[in-house]
């Protein structure tokens, strides 16, 4: 039974991975990407890691996708991407051939190497039913200085995002100014072309759209 | 008799190893910036995969605690890429990662 369900779930997972990079229209890879979080709180479920299969669906297919969403249908960059254009040249030939490079020298580890058996060096687990006690226990004494860090890193997450995405007004003065330089350059490039053809390191550059 | 083997170590971390290269790959052949940011998650969950696995493996809660902290720097930085990207692509909505090249002198 336990390799039927870890077949489904790898299958799930998977599946939606190649969704997400496969798919041309962004809110597809977005559904894909909730079909492998959720493929991957089943594996996890195998795994008995029950807690952090709880947290997966929650924080990751709850929070994270629906933010995804918010940004794709805020912005409106819902629309088909043509996956044939190559604005660089070979660079899908060159990102595939990365990717299964990636991919045997790492399923070369998994299979020619040996999982040491070393001594657990925090604490065993002790069971299901104490899955969440044995993570506080851990959590709130071995890793208690990083679990403080963490609610730094969250704050100054929040605080950034509203930073960034803000919308604010007019003024030259504003100590943050994340997306003037952007026009300015691109306005620049394309005024005259010349220019883009003149740099040395390109006909990467060059060839672009 | 194979369907009722039980399923080593090997073969978690084998889905974890395809799950990354497919991130890799995505993030390497996809221009849309959203979509790059979709197939960094998918890295960060093949870690968390193995992570989960050798705690399972080696009978250590440690594996477990780790993946609950990268699942809070994924949050914090899934939050701040798209502000990032809001604070971009509302100027230039057609944006893909390879006009994003202010920096370049």
């Amino acid at each position: 039974m336990d390799n039927v369900i870890f077949a489904v779930g790898s299958l799930i997972v998977l599946a939606g991975a190649v969704g997400v990079v496969a798919t041309r229209s962004t809110v597809y890879a977005a559904m894909s990407l909730v079909g492998t979080l959720f493929g991957m709180a089943i594996l996890f479920l195998t795994l008995q890691a029950d807690f952090l299969a709880a947290v997966q669906v929650i924080v990751y297919a709850g929070a994270v996708v629906v933010l995804f969403l918010f940004v794709i249908m805020l912005v409106g960059i819902d629309r088909l991407e043509n996956l044939r254009t190559e604005p660089l040249v070979g660079q899908r030939w060159l990102g595939l051939g990365a990717a299964v490079i990636v991919a045997a020298g790492l399923l070369f580890a998994v299979l020619k190497g040996t999982i040491t058996g070393a001594e657990s060096s925090t604490a065993k687990p002790e069971g299901r039913s104490q899955n969440v006690i044995d993570i506080s226990k851990v959590l709130f004494t071995d890793y208690l200085f990083a679990f403080e860090i963490t609610s730094l890193l969250l704050v100054i997450g929040v605080v950034g995002a509203v930073a960034l995405a803000r919308r604010r007004p007019r003024s030259d003065s504003e100590l943050i100014d994340g997306d003037e330089p952007v026009v300015t350059f691109e306005r620049d490039t394309d005024d005259d072309p010349d220019d883009v053809a003149e740099n040395e390191s390109g006909e990467a550059i060059g060839e672009r759209r | 008799m194979m369907l009722f083997a039980t399923v080593g170590p090997e073969a978690y971390l084998g889905v974890s190893a395809i799950l990354f290269a497919i991130g890799v790959g995505g993030l390497l052949l996809r221009r849309n910036p959203i979509v790059m940011f979709m197939c960094i998650e998918l890295m960060l969950n093949a870690a968390n995969l193995a992570f989960i696995t050798f705690a399972h493996e080696l009978d250590d809660i440690g594996g477990q605690v780790s993946v609950f902290f990268v699942l809070v720097v994924a949050a914090a930085e899934v939050v701040v890429g798209l502000g990032i990207l809001v604070a971009i692509m509302r100027r230039r909505p057609d944006a893909t990662a390879d006009d994003l090249d202010v920096l370049k002198g």
